[in-house]
């Protein structure tokens, strides 16, 4: 047992989460935005590798990394828009449209990467962001936090911001009714298309950024496949944060917790006595959500109109 | 006749609305004075919700305009109706259950791209408006934990918030018990007080009366009669409203035989249906019992337990004396009819033909099939038989059953419902809102069945939130109140107050108790 204490009092050990968690909540707090308003986002996975390549590839024509950081949320609004095209305003299936668009943006991405370098065999890199050395110097959190880049502080701050905007502002209140009754929206003036329009471009938004720190920040190149699955445990996340960004933070940590403890574990041996295959410490991170997700998710207030298309004039 | 205020507070000119084939406002022209109450009065279809949907801007109007109070009003638009001071209280609730009043009552009255809501200054404004117009409401509370009679005093608020100058009610005593309703029209009376000019929508023609100054009655998507309140009578503006004069069936007293149906302290679980809580009843062959409640009481619970399909957690349900599992399917072939409460979700299948969906709960009997294949030829000639013997109105029988009109919907369902029996005719009828949505017209047909399948012997358990329809075709009553049930009494000892009162929880006096026994 004081090896698994060791491991999680290691600063290594809280580097690794914070950084396995920051594009989880770029992601989580993007599906939440979407979810608030009553549109579910299953395209969250293809927007991440969009967002990826997106990003990745203007820095490696030459901008700078901000500037990627920036075209990969404009890629993800952009899918947003096409979502929302299809799911708001033509009030079509949200799970096809979203999965449609997955496989979509997944496959555009390769395609564009195989057409952009087509004949290379080690992927080319850029320069990712630098650790914030400025930040160690902190008390407790600082050797944590001081090894990680601007994008993960920027993912913790926006934590707060979302929350302050669902909850405090009049944007967020038409939001968040726009979940629970678009009629009630639309019957005080508010436009229940434009507001689910705006949700969905700013929530894909973030997704795009999720995808983009996979590319800028915790590697410095494309592959395919990065994204693996991230956008999906997003998806189960928000359901485990009964759509509240602050415990979505939680269940991000929680999560990426988790799958550092099973990368270490694997590498201590004398832990266990008997030798166990590699593949059942992979899975630890995805069967703890499972069993999270369904203790809390038994109490989840969903949005009262999540993936109900609202048409006008209709009840 | 220059001045502002002889300027009427509505004006519509010529409004017409097409929805395909169907032209549901065919040029209606009307005006509302100031501090007057406009009632529009029509059965379902005729076009009032169409209207009043024009008039808030959910709808655009094909043609025609309107003006308020001398100006134009731009179509299609809510933001700018309310604007106008249009408000608008909706038969169903526009309000986010899981918000609070306040939060209810905001959305839209502040520029959007604020950093800060105002909600302080919003909640004292919210509490000023409520005393004026005597509302009392906690601007905090959850609307999914007021009752429906505070959630239309949200609705109310809100329009008044807003600075309404002329209100829409649709259907606004729909959901109300008696007591409600009446508190609704003394706040209503406020209203006029303060200046308001109201349109009030309804089919129920002793409200109409009571409370409006003038009525318009639409029927096909026409106005076909504007008369003051003062000097028409009910049976004019049924006539006018229905085309025809509608004579409604008479019950006759009989004598009840032997019990067909009773349930003994039956509790049943808490889920989205409501639930049971102790409750008992006896339905005896030959008579009709009605259980009085507001939606939401545990109608649905009882419904569903007298028809097989729940189960009771304590108590014992009994079908002539004997207990039968909750399987529907043996108490259809027990002979027990069933009338859902929602024709188009539960009771027909829309997409599939009136004849499929006419042998739907005996489509395993070996009338309708051998070797488990569709006996077709009996089926139809079964479904033709039904039509023509309940005369459904149809362009055939293999015509999806959603095309059908309500009424004609629900002719069906009560065809197959009575045909239960095969040739002999059902022994218990569940009929859960049996005429809801229907017109006076097709409400009076399918009373006439259910007094005659009552004379012919049937017990009959219908649920409704009707109190006309009660006191119309009843012979015992019981109130339901949060999954409790009144004693079913003699409806001769119902008065539309004490029955209001065991539905809004009430005990009922012991003196009618006695009378009972």
């Amino acid at each position: 047992m004081s090896e698994l204490y060791d491991i999680v009092a290691s600063s290594a050990f809280w580097i690794a989460v914070l950084r396995i968690a920051t594009p989880l909540i770029f992601g989580t707090l993007g599906v939440l935005l979407c979810e608030r308003a009553g549109v579910l986002n299953l395209g969250i996975e293809g927007i991440m590798v969009a967002g990826a390549f997106c990003g990745w590839l203007v820095v490696f024509q030459g901008a700078d990394l901000w500037t990627g950081v920036f075209v990969a949320a404009l890629a993800g609004a952009l899918l947003g828009l096409v979502h929302a095209g299809l799911t708001v305003w033509l009030g079509l299936s949200q799970h096809v449209s979203g999965l449609g668009l997955t496989l979509l943006a997944t496959s555009l991405a390769s395609y564009a990467y195989r057409v952009s370098f087509p004949k290379v065999s080690t992927p080319p890199t850029i320069e990712p962001f630098a650790p914030l050395d400025g930040l160690s110097g902190l008390p407790l959190i600082g050797p944590a936090l001081g090894a990680q880049t601007a994008m993960t502080v920027l993912a913790l701050a926006l934590v707060p911001v979302i929350a302050w905007i669902l909850q405090r502002t009049p944007v967020g209140l038409a939001v968040r009714m726009a979940g629970e009754n678009p009629s009630a929206v639309e019957a005080q003036g508010v436009s229940v298309l434009a507001v689910r329009t705006g949700a969905i471009m700013a929530g894909s938004a973030l997704m795009g950024v999720a995808g983009a720190f996979l590319t800028l920040s915790a590697f410095n190149a494309f592959f395919f496949n990065m994204v693996n699955g991230r956008g999906w445990i997003c998806v189960a996340l928000v359901v485990f944060a009964s759509w509240r960004p602050g415990k979505a933070l939680l269940g991000a940590l929680l999560f990426a917790a988790f799958d550092a403890l099973q990368l270490r574990l694997q590498q201590s041996s004398g832990l266990l006595p008997v030798q166990l295959p590699y593949q059942l410490y992979l899975m630890l991170p995805y069967i703890l959500s499972i069993v999270a997700l369904v203790v809390m998710a038994r109490r989840a207030a969903y949005p009262q109109a999540l993936m109900k298309p609202y048409r006008k004039g209709e009840r | 006749m220059s001045t502002a205020s002889a300027l009427p507070a509505l004006r519509l000119r010529g409004i017409s609305k097409r929805f395909g084939p169907l032209l549901a406002n065919d040029d209606i022209s009307l005006e509302l004075a100031r501090g007057e109450v406009l009632a529009l009065l029509g059965e379902n279809g005729a076009g009032k919700s169409t209207l009043v949907s024009i008039l808030f801007g959910h709808y655009v109007a094909d043609a025609g305009r309107i003006e308020v109070f001398g100006q134009p009003l731009p179509p299609g638009n809510p933001a700018a109706a309310l604007a106008a001071g249009i408000g608008m209280v909706h038969q169903h609730f526009a309000l986010a259950d899981n918000l609070s009043v306040l939060d209810n009552v905001m959305l839209g009255s502040e520029p959007l791209w604020r950093p800060f809501s105002r909600r302080s200054a919003a909640r004292r404004k919210l509490l000023d408006t409520a005393r004026r117009f005597g509302l009392a409401i906690d601007p905090e509370a959850r609307i999914g934990k007021l009752s429906v009679g505070e959630r239309q005093r949200v609705e109310i608020l809100k329009a008044l918030w807003r600075g309404a100058r002329i209100l829409i009610l649709d259907e606004p005593t729909a959901v109300l018990t008696p007591q409600e309703s009446e508190q609704l029209f003394g706040t209503l009376a406020e209203l006029i007080r303060e200046g308001l000019s109201l349109i009030f929508i309804s089919h129920k023609l002793d409200e109409v009366l009571r409370v409006s100054d003038r009525v318009a009655v639409l029927r096909a998507g026409r106005l076909v009669a504007e008369r003051p309140a003062r000097g028409t009578s009910r049976a004019e503006l049924a006539e006018l409203m229905v085309g025809r004069s509608v004579v409604a069936p008479t019950r006759t007293r009989r004598e009840p035989g032997e019990i067909i149906l009773a349930i003994d302290r039956v509790s049943t679980a808490a889920d989205r249906h409501g639930m049971l809580d102790r409750a008992s009843l006896e339905v005896r062959a030959g008579e009709i019992v009605a259980i009085a409640g507001v939606a939401g009481n545990g109608q649905e619970a009882l419904a569903e337990l007298a028809c097989g399909l729940t189960a009771a957690r304590h108590g014992r349900v009994a079908v002539s004396g004997e207990v039968l599992a909750a399987r529907p399917r043996a108490w259809i072939a027990r002979k027990v009819a069933r009338i859902p409460e929602d024709r188009h979700a539960v009771g027909i299948v829309g997409d599939l033909p009136v004849w499929e969906n006419a042998v739907s709960e005996r489509l395993h009997t070996p009338a309708f099939s051998r070797f488990g294949w569709i006996r077709r030829g009996a089926a139809r000639a079964f479904a033709n038989a039904l039509v023509a013997r309940f005369d459904i109105r149809l362009s055939g029988i293999d015509v999806p059953t959603r095309a059908l009109s309500g009424g004609n919907m629900q002719k069906l369902i009560l065809g197959r419902a009575l045909a239960v029996g095969g040739e002999s005719a059902p022994l218990l009828i569940i009929a859960n809102q049996p005429t809801w949505g229907l017109d006076i017209g097709a409400v009076a047909e399918i009373h006439r069945r259910l007094l005659d399948a009552a004379a012919g012997g049937a017990a009959v358990l219908m649920i409704s939130e009707d109190l006309d329809e009660i006191m119309a075709i009843a012979d015992r009553v019981a109130a339901i109140f949060k999954g409790r049930l009144s004693a079913a009494l003699p409806v001769e000892q119902w008065t539309p107050a004490s029955l209001g009162l065991a539905m809004a929880g009430d005990p009922v006096a012991p003196a009618e108790h006695a009378d009972a026994a």
